[in-house]
């Protein structure tokens, strides 16, 4: 089975095809995103989901939260102070601009009950799962 | 748009063994993101440090060395499990070297949003100084 395989294999083909699976697979870590900005982490239980970020120096103003379904968007901008005529920069390490970043939660929110609470430049979002994707427990019926 | 390529350096940086100064507290130790510009009367530090107060930053000077020092306490929501983590918390350290330019007399600190902002006023230069002749 192994040499039969071997022998009707076109050498030029199945390079191309494998180039073609590595391109597939590092498109694939590009657009399902990897860490992006800010760092999150996401917490949870049976009943809600909670993620928490670090954005220091935002004030509540400017940061956006949206929900469609299961998907959580963060959007902000923090924009750089302006320096006067003479003034110059030794370090910057800081970032400025905008940010977006949406993220999968584990299930579908309600988007109703949806709790943000920013303090010291850390982000906590609150989310309780919808009513209608909690799992429903069936009982079991003795006849 | 922040690009991707800054991305990476916007992930928090730990701080190596301080000097060979022991650490008496566990838990890991995050050198602070600090931008520092120069005006005509001061130079300004200002340090990311989410998760801190006022009251956790302890900020020391000694000789020449200005140290920012901050205790963290781990934020964790109320009744959740950790699913996914992408930051850790720590404690925040970070040293600077002054210039003897700086007036260490009047350094200023603020905290708003998880940021420090140090003020640092330099030594005005000595004025010339006008001396009247009195006429006798």
């Amino acid at each position: 089975m192994f040499f039969r395989d071997i022998l009707t294999m076109d050498p030029v083909r199945e390079i191309d095809r494998l180039q073609r699976e590595m391109n597939r697979l590092f498109e694939g870590t590009t657009s399902s995103g990897r860490r992006g900005y800010p760092a999150v982490n996401i917490w949870s239980n049976p009943e809600a989901a909670a993620v928490t970020a670090e954005l220091p120096g935002y004030d509540p103003g400017d940061v956006d939260i949206s929900i469609v379904g299961e998907m959580l968007t963060i959007k902000g901008r923090r924009q750089q102070p302006e320096l006067n005529n003479g003034d110059h920069y030794h370090r910057r390490e800081r970032a400025y601009g905008d940010f977006e970043r949406s993220l999968r939660l584990p299930f579908a929110i309600d988007s109703n009950k949806v709790e943000a609470n920013f303090k010291n430049g850390m982000l906590q979002i609150l989310l309780p799962r919808a009513e209608e994707d909690k799992p429903k427990k069936i009982e079991i019926k003795t006849s | 748009m922040i690009a991707e390529k800054e991305k990476t350096s916007l992930q928090k940086r730990e701080a190596e063994t301080m000097n060979s100064v022991e650490r008496t507290r566990s838990g890991k130790v995050f050198v602070p993101a600090v931008d520092i510009f120069e005006t005509d009367e001061a130079v300004v530090v200002v340090a990311d440090m989410p998760g801190t107060t006022e009251k956790s930053i302890d900020i020391t000077l000694e000789q020449h060395v200005l140290t920012i020092q901050a205790k963290v306490e781990p934020h964790i929501p109320d009744g959740f499990d950790l699913q996914y983590r992408e930051y850790e918390t720590g404690d925040y350290q970070r040293s600077f070297n002054l210039t003897d330019s700086i007036d260490r007399d009047k350094i200023d600190a603020a905290y708003a949003n998880g940021v420090l902002t140090l003020q640092l006023p330099k030594i005005e230069p000595a004025k010339p100084k006008k001396i009247q002749v009195k006429i006798g």
